[in-house]
Protein backbone atom coordinates (compact mmCIF):
# COMPACT_ATOMS: atom_id res chain seq x y z
CA UNK A 1 0.00 0.00 0.00
CA UNK A 2 2.70 2.31 0.79
CA UNK A 3 4.47 1.69 -2.37
CA UNK A 4 1.30 2.83 -4.31
CA UNK A 5 1.04 6.29 -2.48
CA UNK A 6 4.65 6.92 -3.42
CA UNK A 7 4.28 5.67 -7.11
CA UNK A 8 0.33 7.66 -6.93
CA UNK A 9 0.24 9.54 -10.12
CA UNK A 10 -3.30 9.68 -9.86
CA UNK A 11 -4.01 13.37 -10.13
CA UNK A 12 -7.25 12.83 -8.63
CA UNK A 13 -7.31 10.20 -5.61
CA UNK A 14 -6.56 12.13 -2.88
CA UNK A 15 -6.91 9.48 -0.24
CA UNK A 16 -3.85 7.70 -1.40
CA UNK A 17 -1.68 10.78 -1.04
CA UNK A 18 -2.55 10.78 2.38
CA UNK A 19 -2.79 7.54 3.58
CA UNK A 20 -0.63 6.89 6.60
CA UNK A 21 0.96 10.32 6.92
CA UNK A 22 -1.59 13.15 7.51
CA UNK A 23 -5.10 11.37 6.81
CA UNK A 24 -7.86 12.68 8.45
CA UNK A 25 -9.53 10.92 11.10
CA UNK A 26 -12.59 13.03 11.16
CA UNK A 27 -15.72 10.47 10.87
CA UNK A 28 -18.64 12.46 9.67
CA UNK A 29 -22.13 11.19 9.74
CA UNK A 30 -23.52 9.89 5.88
CA UNK A 31 -25.56 13.38 5.47
CA UNK A 32 -22.55 15.63 5.33
CA UNK A 33 -21.54 13.67 1.75
CA UNK A 34 -24.89 15.49 0.68
CA UNK A 35 -23.17 18.96 0.48
CA UNK A 36 -21.27 17.53 -2.71
CA UNK A 37 -24.29 16.05 -4.47
CA UNK A 38 -25.65 19.61 -4.47
CA UNK A 39 -22.24 21.14 -5.56
CA UNK A 40 -22.42 18.48 -7.91
CA UNK A 41 -25.98 19.48 -9.00
CA UNK A 42 -24.56 23.03 -9.51
CA UNK A 43 -22.36 21.81 -11.59
CA UNK A 44 -24.29 20.04 -13.84
CA UNK A 45 -27.01 22.85 -14.32
CA UNK A 46 -23.71 25.20 -15.56
CA UNK A 47 -22.46 22.85 -17.69
CA UNK A 48 -25.53 21.85 -19.79
CA UNK A 49 -26.46 25.87 -19.59
CA UNK A 50 -22.94 26.62 -20.71
CA UNK A 51 -22.99 24.30 -23.29
CA UNK A 52 -19.91 23.11 -22.14
CA UNK A 53 -21.88 18.96 -22.50
CA UNK A 54 -22.22 20.09 -26.34
CA UNK A 55 -20.58 18.04 -28.97
CA UNK A 56 -20.93 20.89 -31.64
CA UNK A 57 -19.06 23.74 -29.12
CA UNK A 58 -16.40 20.80 -28.69
CA UNK A 59 -16.20 20.97 -32.02
CA UNK A 60 -15.77 24.38 -32.90
CA UNK A 61 -13.08 24.92 -29.95
CA UNK A 62 -10.78 22.56 -31.82
CA UNK A 63 -11.49 24.23 -35.54
CA UNK A 64 -10.94 27.63 -33.62
CA UNK A 65 -14.19 28.57 -34.81
CA UNK A 66 -15.74 29.86 -31.01
CA UNK A 67 -13.72 31.72 -28.15
CA UNK A 68 -16.68 30.18 -25.93
CA UNK A 69 -14.63 27.38 -24.61
CA UNK A 70 -11.38 29.06 -24.31
CA UNK A 71 -12.99 31.99 -22.60
CA UNK A 72 -14.46 28.98 -20.29
CA UNK A 73 -11.49 27.00 -19.71
CA UNK A 74 -9.33 30.28 -19.27
CA UNK A 75 -11.77 31.77 -16.61
CA UNK A 76 -12.09 29.11 -14.45
CA UNK A 77 -8.33 28.26 -14.11
CA UNK A 78 -7.83 31.88 -13.28
CA UNK A 79 -10.78 31.41 -10.21
CA UNK A 80 -9.39 28.51 -9.31
CA UNK A 81 -5.80 30.00 -9.36
CA UNK A 82 -6.60 33.09 -7.23
CA UNK A 83 -8.53 30.78 -5.11
CA UNK A 84 -5.67 28.50 -4.14
CA UNK A 85 -3.27 31.31 -3.65
CA UNK A 86 -5.78 32.85 -1.62
CA UNK A 87 -6.05 29.52 0.44
CA UNK A 88 -2.78 29.03 0.67
CA UNK A 89 -1.73 32.59 1.36
CA UNK A 90 -4.54 32.75 4.58
CA UNK A 91 -3.83 29.29 5.57
CA UNK A 92 -7.31 28.80 5.38
CA UNK A 93 -9.30 25.83 6.96
CA UNK A 94 -11.94 23.51 5.61
CA UNK A 95 -15.17 23.68 7.39
CA UNK A 96 -14.07 21.39 9.43
CA UNK A 97 -11.17 23.21 10.72
CA UNK A 98 -8.62 20.79 9.13
CA UNK A 99 -5.95 22.44 7.38
CA UNK A 100 -6.35 22.39 3.47
CA UNK A 101 -3.43 20.07 1.58
CA UNK A 102 -2.09 20.72 -1.82
CA UNK A 103 0.19 17.74 -3.38
CA UNK A 104 2.70 17.92 -6.14
CA UNK A 105 2.75 15.32 -8.54
CA UNK A 106 6.00 14.95 -10.84
CA UNK A 107 5.57 14.48 -14.71
CA UNK A 108 5.35 11.08 -15.73
CA UNK A 109 4.81 9.99 -19.48
CA UNK A 110 1.37 9.12 -18.69
CA UNK A 111 0.63 12.47 -19.33
CA UNK A 112 1.43 12.93 -22.86
CA UNK A 113 0.52 9.37 -24.25
CA UNK A 114 -2.69 9.70 -21.94
CA UNK A 115 -3.39 12.48 -22.85
CA UNK A 116 -3.21 12.81 -26.78
CA UNK A 117 -5.39 9.53 -26.13
CA UNK A 118 -7.89 11.43 -24.24
CA UNK A 119 -8.03 14.01 -26.45
CA UNK A 120 -8.61 11.46 -29.36
CA UNK A 121 -11.72 10.59 -27.57
CA UNK A 122 -12.62 13.78 -26.12
CA UNK A 123 -12.60 15.09 -30.01
CA UNK A 124 -14.70 12.28 -31.12
CA UNK A 125 -17.50 11.94 -28.46
CA UNK A 126 -17.81 15.82 -27.58
CA UNK A 127 -17.30 14.97 -23.93
CA UNK A 128 -14.56 14.98 -21.56
CA UNK A 129 -15.63 12.60 -18.37
CA UNK A 130 -17.24 15.46 -16.43
CA UNK A 131 -19.97 16.12 -19.48
CA UNK A 132 -20.91 12.31 -19.94
CA UNK A 133 -22.66 12.31 -16.39
CA UNK A 134 -24.48 15.59 -17.87
CA UNK A 135 -25.54 14.25 -21.26
CA UNK A 136 -26.81 11.30 -19.69
CA UNK A 137 -28.52 13.12 -17.38
CA UNK A 138 -30.34 14.91 -19.80
CA UNK A 139 -32.00 12.39 -20.86
CA UNK A 140 -29.37 10.97 -23.93
CA UNK A 141 -29.22 7.52 -23.00
CA UNK A 142 -26.95 6.39 -25.69
CA UNK A 143 -24.22 8.00 -23.88
CA UNK A 144 -24.41 5.05 -21.19
CA UNK A 145 -22.67 3.05 -24.15
CA UNK A 146 -19.79 5.77 -24.28
CA UNK A 147 -19.46 5.88 -20.38
CA UNK A 148 -19.64 1.67 -20.48
CA UNK A 149 -17.10 1.76 -22.56
CA UNK A 150 -14.94 4.75 -20.72
CA UNK A 151 -15.43 2.41 -17.39
CA UNK A 152 -13.50 -0.30 -19.83
CA UNK A 153 -10.94 1.87 -20.85
CA UNK A 154 -10.34 2.43 -17.31
CA UNK A 155 -10.14 -1.30 -16.78
CA UNK A 156 -7.94 -1.82 -19.18
CA UNK A 157 -5.86 0.47 -18.37
CA UNK A 158 -5.46 -0.98 -14.77
CA UNK A 159 -5.15 -4.34 -16.13
CA UNK A 160 -2.19 -3.47 -18.29
CA UNK B 1 -35.07 36.49 -14.65
CA UNK B 2 -35.92 32.75 -15.20
CA UNK B 3 -35.67 33.51 -19.09
CA UNK B 4 -32.74 34.52 -18.49
CA UNK B 5 -31.42 31.64 -17.03
CA UNK B 6 -32.61 29.60 -20.04
CA UNK B 7 -30.76 31.16 -22.35
CA UNK B 8 -27.11 30.23 -23.12
CA UNK B 9 -24.82 30.91 -20.18
CA UNK B 10 -21.70 33.52 -21.09
CA UNK B 11 -18.30 31.99 -20.64
CA UNK B 12 -17.22 34.32 -18.39
CA UNK B 13 -20.35 33.14 -16.12
CA UNK B 14 -20.06 29.79 -16.31
CA UNK B 15 -16.30 29.71 -16.38
CA UNK B 16 -15.85 31.70 -12.97
CA UNK B 17 -18.51 29.02 -11.57
CA UNK B 18 -16.61 26.04 -12.70
CA UNK B 19 -13.34 27.42 -10.96
CA UNK B 20 -15.08 28.50 -7.75
CA UNK B 21 -15.81 24.55 -7.36
CA UNK B 22 -12.23 24.24 -6.73
CA UNK B 23 -12.15 26.12 -3.39
CA UNK B 24 -15.58 25.22 -2.97
CA UNK B 25 -14.71 21.32 -2.69
CA UNK B 26 -11.20 22.04 -1.04
CA UNK B 27 -12.77 24.09 1.85
CA UNK B 28 -16.34 21.73 2.00
CA UNK B 29 -13.58 18.83 3.08
CA UNK B 30 -10.18 19.03 1.85
CA UNK B 31 -11.58 17.29 -1.61
CA UNK B 32 -9.62 18.09 -4.84
CA UNK B 33 -11.98 18.93 -8.05
CA UNK B 34 -11.44 16.27 -10.60
CA UNK B 35 -13.84 13.74 -12.07
CA UNK B 36 -12.31 11.66 -14.50
CA UNK B 37 -11.13 9.21 -11.41
CA UNK B 38 -15.21 8.16 -10.65
CA UNK B 39 -14.68 5.51 -13.41
CA UNK B 40 -11.15 4.27 -11.32
CA UNK B 41 -14.20 3.94 -8.35
CA UNK B 42 -16.41 2.65 -9.98
CA UNK B 43 -13.98 -0.08 -11.48
CA UNK B 44 -12.71 -0.59 -8.27
CA UNK B 45 -16.27 -0.77 -6.49
CA UNK B 46 -17.33 -3.31 -9.11
CA UNK B 47 -15.00 -5.06 -10.76
CA UNK B 48 -11.93 -5.14 -9.25
CA UNK B 49 -10.55 -8.22 -10.41
CA UNK B 50 -7.48 -8.41 -8.04
CA UNK B 51 -5.40 -5.65 -10.45
CA UNK B 52 -3.36 -3.71 -8.35
CA UNK B 53 -4.25 -0.27 -9.59
CA UNK B 54 -7.73 -0.70 -8.22
CA UNK B 55 -6.64 -2.43 -4.76
CA UNK B 56 -7.40 0.98 -2.65
CA UNK B 57 -9.92 1.66 -0.22
CA UNK B 58 -11.88 3.67 -2.67
CA UNK B 59 -14.81 4.06 0.08
CA UNK B 60 -12.80 7.16 0.96
CA UNK B 61 -13.43 8.50 -1.92
CA UNK B 62 -17.41 8.00 -2.15
CA UNK B 63 -17.83 11.74 -2.75
CA UNK B 64 -16.56 11.46 -5.97
CA UNK B 65 -19.40 9.14 -7.06
CA UNK B 66 -21.78 11.57 -5.13
CA UNK B 67 -20.65 14.41 -6.63
CA UNK B 68 -21.55 12.95 -10.38
CA UNK B 69 -24.65 11.51 -9.27
CA UNK B 70 -25.09 15.52 -8.44
CA UNK B 71 -23.79 16.11 -12.31
CA UNK B 72 -26.19 13.37 -13.63
CA UNK B 73 -29.42 14.98 -11.67
CA UNK B 74 -28.61 18.77 -12.87
CA UNK B 75 -27.90 17.62 -16.73
CA UNK B 76 -31.64 16.37 -15.85
CA UNK B 77 -33.19 19.66 -13.98
CA UNK B 78 -31.97 21.82 -16.42
CA UNK B 79 -33.24 19.77 -19.17
CA UNK B 80 -36.45 19.57 -17.91
CA UNK B 81 -36.76 23.07 -16.00
CA UNK B 82 -34.34 25.22 -17.66
CA UNK B 83 -33.67 24.02 -21.47
CA UNK B 84 -32.96 26.64 -24.00
CA UNK B 85 -36.26 27.53 -25.59
CA UNK B 86 -34.06 28.39 -29.30
CA UNK B 87 -32.86 26.63 -31.57
CA UNK B 88 -28.82 26.39 -30.97
CA UNK B 89 -26.71 28.26 -33.36
CA UNK B 90 -23.65 26.93 -34.38
CA UNK B 91 -20.91 28.43 -36.48
CA UNK B 92 -21.42 28.36 -40.61
CA UNK B 93 -18.56 26.96 -41.54
CA UNK B 94 -19.27 23.88 -38.95
CA UNK B 95 -22.74 23.43 -40.30
CA UNK B 96 -21.83 23.76 -43.70
CA UNK B 97 -19.17 21.13 -42.57
CA UNK B 98 -21.60 18.66 -40.97
CA UNK B 99 -24.27 19.38 -43.37
CA UNK B 100 -21.72 17.05 -45.99
CA UNK B 101 -22.10 14.20 -43.42
CA UNK B 102 -26.20 14.93 -42.84
CA UNK B 103 -26.14 16.34 -39.41
CA UNK B 104 -27.95 19.44 -39.09
CA UNK B 105 -29.87 18.71 -35.85
CA UNK B 106 -28.32 21.11 -33.60
CA UNK B 107 -30.41 21.13 -30.34
CA UNK B 108 -29.60 18.38 -28.72
CA UNK B 109 -25.85 18.08 -26.56
CA UNK B 110 -25.25 15.00 -29.19
CA UNK B 111 -25.36 14.57 -33.15
CA UNK B 112 -28.10 12.37 -32.86
CA UNK B 113 -28.28 11.79 -36.57
CA UNK B 114 -25.14 9.90 -36.19
CA UNK B 115 -25.15 9.25 -32.19
CA UNK B 116 -27.69 7.05 -31.43
CA UNK B 117 -29.08 3.16 -30.48
CA UNK B 118 -29.11 2.08 -34.26
CA UNK B 119 -25.99 3.89 -34.86
CA UNK B 120 -24.67 0.94 -32.57
CA UNK B 121 -24.51 -1.08 -35.67
CA UNK B 122 -22.36 0.66 -37.91
CA UNK B 123 -18.89 0.75 -38.37
CA UNK B 124 -18.90 4.76 -37.81
CA UNK B 125 -21.38 4.29 -34.94
CA UNK B 126 -19.01 1.81 -33.13
CA UNK B 127 -15.98 4.35 -33.51
CA UNK B 128 -18.31 7.04 -32.58
CA UNK B 129 -19.36 5.93 -29.47
CA UNK B 130 -17.27 2.63 -28.12
CA UNK B 131 -13.82 3.76 -29.35
CA UNK B 132 -14.18 7.15 -28.39
CA UNK B 133 -15.38 6.33 -24.94
CA UNK B 134 -12.71 3.35 -24.38
CA UNK B 135 -10.01 6.17 -25.29
CA UNK B 136 -11.33 8.54 -22.66
CA UNK B 137 -11.24 6.10 -20.05
CA UNK B 138 -8.00 4.52 -21.04
CA UNK B 139 -6.60 8.28 -22.03
CA UNK B 140 -7.50 9.76 -18.51
CA UNK B 141 -6.23 7.30 -16.47
CA UNK B 142 -2.91 7.22 -18.11
CA UNK B 143 -3.23 10.75 -17.80
CA UNK B 144 -3.55 10.81 -14.50
CA UNK B 145 -6.84 13.40 -14.81
CA UNK B 146 -8.81 15.16 -17.07
CA UNK B 147 -9.90 18.00 -17.93
CA UNK B 148 -11.11 19.39 -14.56
CA UNK B 149 -8.46 17.24 -12.66
CA UNK B 150 -5.57 18.21 -14.38
CA UNK B 151 -6.53 21.55 -16.44
CA UNK B 152 -8.96 22.98 -13.81
CA UNK B 153 -7.32 22.15 -10.57
CA UNK B 154 -3.89 21.53 -11.49
CA UNK B 155 -3.48 24.79 -13.72
CA UNK B 156 -4.95 26.52 -10.35
CA UNK B 157 -2.07 24.88 -8.15
CA UNK B 158 0.44 25.59 -11.04
CA UNK B 159 1.50 21.90 -11.67
CA UNK B 160 3.59 21.71 -14.69
CA UNK B 161 2.86 18.39 -15.21
CA UNK B 162 -1.26 19.41 -16.08
CA UNK B 163 -0.04 22.26 -18.51
CA UNK B 164 1.87 19.21 -20.37
CA UNK B 165 -1.38 16.92 -20.27
CA UNK B 166 -3.75 19.71 -21.18
CA UNK B 167 -1.37 20.81 -24.03
CA UNK B 168 -1.58 16.61 -25.30
CA UNK B 169 -5.21 17.16 -24.49
CA UNK B 170 -5.76 19.55 -27.16
CA UNK B 171 -2.96 18.27 -29.42
CA UNK B 172 -4.97 15.20 -29.27
CA UNK B 173 -8.48 16.73 -30.04
CA UNK B 174 -7.07 19.00 -33.17
CA UNK B 175 -5.40 16.33 -34.42
CA UNK B 176 -8.37 14.22 -34.23
CA UNK B 177 -11.06 16.80 -34.96
CA UNK B 178 -9.80 17.95 -38.26
CA UNK B 179 -7.92 14.98 -39.42
CA UNK B 180 -9.28 11.65 -38.15
CA UNK B 181 -13.46 12.64 -37.11
CA UNK B 182 -13.83 13.92 -40.92
CA UNK B 183 -12.80 10.25 -42.13
CA UNK B 184 -15.16 8.54 -39.55
CA UNK B 185 -18.21 10.60 -40.15
CA UNK B 186 -17.73 10.01 -44.19
CA UNK B 187 -17.93 6.40 -43.34
CA UNK B 188 -21.60 5.61 -44.40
Amino acid sequence: MSNQVKNNTDFEVRSLDTTGTNESTLEHKWYHKFKYLLVGIGFGIVFVKAEITSWFRIQEMFRLQSFHMYGIIGSAVLVGMISVWLIKKFKIKTIYGEVIEFHSKPFNKGQIIGGTLFGLGWAITGACPDPLFAQMGTGASIVAVTFLSAVAGTWIYGLL
Amino acid sequence: MIELIKQPWPWYVAGSLIGLTVPLLLILGNKSFGISSTFRHICAACFPANIPYFKYDWKKEIWNLIFVLGIFIGGALSMHFLSNPNHVDIHPKLATELAKYGISNYDNLIPSEIINWPALLTLKGLLMIVLGGFMIGFGIRYAGGCTSGHSITGLSNLQTSSLIATCCFMLGGFITANLILPFILSLS
